[in-house]
C-alpha cells in the first residue's frame, strides 16, 4: 500500500524527533503496579489543577491591572464587567485552594504507602520543593486583588524574614522595594506570581515525573514490581500506564470536577475560607483588620508561629515545620513501606500526626485566646515529635511479613460492595402506602429507606473494633 | 595532542580559569539584578516630615496619620492614665525602652516629650500588624490583668499606653517612636527633631 501525506508527513516528524520513543517511554511502556487506588489519583488531579491555573491566570491578567491605586477595582471590574470574568476569577479563586487539597492528600499518600523511602528519596526532594514553590505562588497570588487580607497578610509574612538575626531587616525590605507594602511589593509580586514562580514549579514538575518514571511508582502493598518480571523483562505484577492508568484517571477528573464545579458555582467564597471576608474590603495600610487569618491552606504553620511566645523562635519553628518533612526519608528507620505492613507505633504516630496537623490548621483559623494557645502548644510539641522522635519509635515497630507479590483484597470493586453492604446494614426498606390510593402497575408497592440506628451503631463499634485491632 | 599524549593538569588549568572567569562574571552581573529590587530613589524620598494639629483633641483621644506609609498614632494620655503607666514596670518587657527604637528626648518613662501626648508608629514590633486600641480597663475578651493599652489582633501582642510591651507576648520590643517635635503648644511635625536635640 502506498503511504498517504498524512503518514509521509508524520514520518517526517519522527525521523527528526523522538515523540513515539518519548510517548512509549512514559505512557504504554511505563509500567505502573495494577493495584493503585483511590489515593492514586491525587497526582494526575495536581497537574490537571496546574493546567486550571495556568490558563485561567493567563486569562485573569489580560484584564488586571498591578497598580495599587488600580488593582482592587480591577479584580472588580473582572468579576462584573468582563464577559465571563467572574467565572474565570473564581475557577482561579477555587482553583488555589483545590490545589492545595489535591496536594496535601497527596503527601499524605506518600506517608501512608512509604512513597518517600527508599528508593524515592529524590522524588519527595522535588516533590517537597513544588509544595514549597506552591505555597510562594500562592502567598504572592493572594497580596494582588489588594485587599485588606491580602495587604496585612503580606505584611505579616514579610515580616517573618525581618526575624533573621543581623540581615533579616535589609532583607525584608529588599523583598518589599520599600519601607512599607506598597505599590513596589504589588508589582514584583505579580512578576514573581505570573512569571517567576511558575516556570519554577512548572520544571520541578517535569523533574517529579521524571525521577519517578526512573525508578518506578510505589503501590499500596509498598512492594518493588520490578524484582518479579517476566521472560520479556515486563514487571508480572505491572500493567502500562497508557490505556489502563489513563482511563482510570478520566474517572477521578470527573469525580474531581464535580466537586470542583459545585464549589465555584455555588460556593466560590466557602464561607470564607476560599475567599476571606475581609478582603472585600480595599487595602488599608492605616488599620488592621479586628481579626487576620491567612488562607485555610497556610493555618497549620501559622498557628505554629502563633505558639511560640518569641519572634526568632516562632519564625524558626514555621519554617522547620517545612523543613522536617523535607527530611523524611532520613527519619523514618521503618524496614516496611506501606501502612498495611507496618508497626501498630507507626499507625498511631500518623493518627496522631493527622489530627494535629487538622486542630492546629483549625486553631489557625481562630483568634489567639489563651486556651486556644495552650492547646496549638501540645499540638505543635505533637506534629514536631511525629518527626523528631520517628528515627526513635521506628526502630521498635514490630512489622508484619511483606508478601512478594502484590495482593488483590483490596481493589475498589471489593470496596464498593462493602460500602454497597455498609449501607444495606445502616438503612431500613419500609413499604409506604401511598396516601391517595394510587395502585402502581404489576403491584408493585413503593418503598422508602430509612435510618437503622442499631445498624449504624453496629458498623461503628465494628469500624471501632477493626480500627483498634490495627493499630496493636 | 602530541605523541606524548593529553597534558591532563593544563586542560584542568584551562576548565579552573574559565570557571573562575565565568563566577566572577556572574557575580558582577548579579549585582544590578538584585539592587534593582532595592527601593527605588523615589521611595526613599517620600519620608516627608507631616504637621498634625493637636488643639482639637479630647482627654483620652487617639489620632491616626500617616507618615511614610506608616500609621502614626498621636494619643492624649488623662491623668488616670499616667498614674497607672507608673505602676507596670514588673509586668514589662523593657520598662525603660533600653533596647526599643525612640529619640532620645522620648527616652523616660512615658516615653514622650510632654507627658500627656503620646507619640508612636501605630506597628507592632513582632511581625507588623497596627494594633487596636483598647483604653478600658479589664474588658471581658482580655481579662482581668488589662490596665487600658494596645491589644494586636494578629499575634496577641500587649503593649501599654506608652508603647511599651508585656512580657510572655510575641513582640520583642516596645513600639517604635518616630522623631517628632514641636513648633508650638498645638502644632506637631511628625518626622523631624528638634533643631538642639540629637538622636
Amino acid at each position: 500500500m502506498k503511504p498517504t501525506r498524512l503518514t509521509l508527513c508524520g514520518n517526517w516528524i519522527l525521523e527528526r524527533f523522538p515523540m513515539a520513543k518519548i510517548w512509549n517511554e512514559h505512557m504504554t511502556h511505563y509500567y505502573a503496579p495494577k493495584n493503585f487506588n483511590f489515593w492514586y489519583f491525587f497526582g494526575s488531579l495536581a497537574l490537571l489543577v496546574l493546567v486550571i491555573q495556568i490558563i485561567t491566570g493567563i486569562l485573569l491578567t489580560m484584564n488586571y491591572k498591578p497598580d495599587a491605586k488600580l488593582a482592587f477595582d480591577s479584580v472588580e471590574y473582572i468579576m462584573r464587567e468582563v464577559n465571563w470574568g467572574w467565572l474565570v476569577r473564581y475557577m482561579h479563586s477555587t482553583g488555589a485552594s483545590a490545589f492545595f487539597i489535591v496536594v496535601y492528600l497527596h503527601m499524605f499518600r506518600g506517608l501512608l504507602y512509604g512513597s518517600f523511602k527508599h528508593p524515592r528519596e529524590l522524588i519527595w526532594i522535588f516533590g517537597m520543593c513544588l509544595f514549597v514553590a506552591l505555597m510562594a505562588e500562592a502567598f504572592m497570588g493572594y497580596l494582588l486583588p489588594w485587599g485588606q487580607m491580602s495587604y496585612w497578610g503580606a505584611q505579616v509574612i514579610i515580616s517573618l524574614f525581618s526575624a533573621i538575626p543581623v540581615i533579616g531587616d535589609d532583607l525584608s525590605l529588599w523583598i518589599r522595594g520599600d519601607y512599607v507594602v506598597s505599590d513596589a511589593t504589588l508589582n514584583r509580586f505579580f512578576a514573581f506570581h505570573v512569571i517567576a514562580v511558575p516556570l519554577v514549579l512548572v520544571m520541578l514538575v517535569f523533574l517529579h515525573i521524571v525521577a519517578l518514571h526512573e525508578v518506578g511508582s510505589n503501590n499500596p502493598d509498598g512492594i518493588e514490581i520490578k524484582k518479579t518480571k517476566d521472560a520479556k523483562g515486563i514487571p508480572l505484577d505491572g500493567i502500562p500506564f497508557h490505556p489502563y492508568f489513563t482511563v482510570k484517571d478520566i474517572v477521578g477528573v470527573a469525580v474531581f470536577l464535580l466537586f470542583f464545579s459545585t464549589v465555584m458555582f455555588y460556593m466560590p467564597e466557602m464561607n470564607g475560607f476560599f475567599l476571606e471576608h475581609a478582603n472585600f474590603i480595599p487595602a488599608d495600610p492605616m488599620k488592621t483588620p479586628e481579626h487576620i487569618a491567612p488562607v485555610w491552606y497556610f493555618t497549620p504553620f501559622y498557628a505554629i508561629l502563633r505558639a511560640i511566645p518569641d519572634k526568632f523562635a516562632g519564625v524558626i519553628s514555621m519554617f522547620g515545620a517545612i523543613v522536617v518533612l523535607f527530611l523524611l526519608p532520613w527519619l523514618d528507620r521503618g524496614p516496611v513501606k506501606s501502612i498495611r505492613y507496618r508497626g501498630g507505633i507507626y499507625k498511631k504516630a500518623l493518627a496522631l500526626f493527622v489530627l494535629s496537623f487538622l486542630v492546629l490548621g483549625y486553631l489557625g483559623t481562630q483568634p489567639a485566646t489563651p486556651t486556644a494557645t495552650i492547646f496549638a502548644r501540645v499540638f505543635t510539641a505533637i506534629y514536631f515529635g511525629f518527626f523528631l522522635l520517628m528515627p526513635i519509635y521506628t526502630r521498635w515497630e514490630k512489622t508484619k511479613p511483606v508478601p512478594k507479590r502484590l495482593t488483590s483484597d483490596h481493589g475498589d470493586s471489593n470496596c464498593l460492595l462493602s460500602m454497597k453492604a455498609v449501607f444495606e446494614e445502616i438503612t431500613t426498606v419500609k413499604s409506604v402506602t401511598t396516601h391517595d390510593g394510587i395502585r402502581l402497575p404489576n403491584g408493585a408497592t413503593v418503598t422508602k429507606r430509612g435510618f437503622n440506628f442499631k445498624g449504624l451503631l453496629n458498623v461503628i463499634i465494628r469500624f471501632a473494633k477493626k480500627l483498634k485491632a490495627s493499630l496493636d | 595532542m602530541n605523541d606524548k599524549g593529553v597534558d591532563k593538569s593544563k586542560r584542568q588549568f584551562l576548565t579552573s580559569a574559565l570557571t573562575v572567569v565565568g563566577a566572577v562574571g556572574t557575580g558582577y552581573i548579579a549585582v544590578p539584578f538584585l539592587s534593582q529590587m532595592q527601593p527605588s530613589v523615589k521611595a526613599m524620598a517620600a519620608g516627608a516630615p507631616v504637621e498634625v494639629d493637636i488643639s482639637k483633641m479630647e482627654p483620652g483621644q487617639l489620632l491616626r496619620v500617616a507618615w511614610r506609609g506608616k500609621p502614626v498614632w498621636i494619643l492624649n494620655r488623662t491623668p488616670d492614665v499616667i498614674a497607672t503607666l507608673k505602676t507596670l514596670d514588673t509586668e514589662l518587657r523593657d520598662p525603660t525602652s533600653e533596647e526599643s527604637v525612640q529619640p532620645n528626648p522620648t527616652k523616660n518613662l512615658l516615653r514622650s516629650l510632654k507627658p500627656e501626648v503620646f507619640v508612636a508608629v501605630g506597628i507592632c514590633t513582632h511581625l507588623g500588624c497596627s494594633p487596636t486600641f483598647r483604653p478600658e480597663i479589664a474588658p471581658a475578651d482580655l481579662g482581668a490583668k488589662w490596665k487600658g493599652g494596645f491589644f494586636c489582633p494578629c499575634h496577641g501582642s500587649w503593649f501599654d499606653l506608652a508603647g511599651r510591651v508585656y512580657r510572655g507576648v510575641p513582640a520583642p520590643a516596645n513600639l517604635e517612636i518616630p522623631p517628632y517635635r514641636y513648633v508650638n503648644d498645638t502644632q506637631l511635625v511628625i518626622g523631624e527633631l528638634a533643631k538642639e536635640a540629637s538622636v
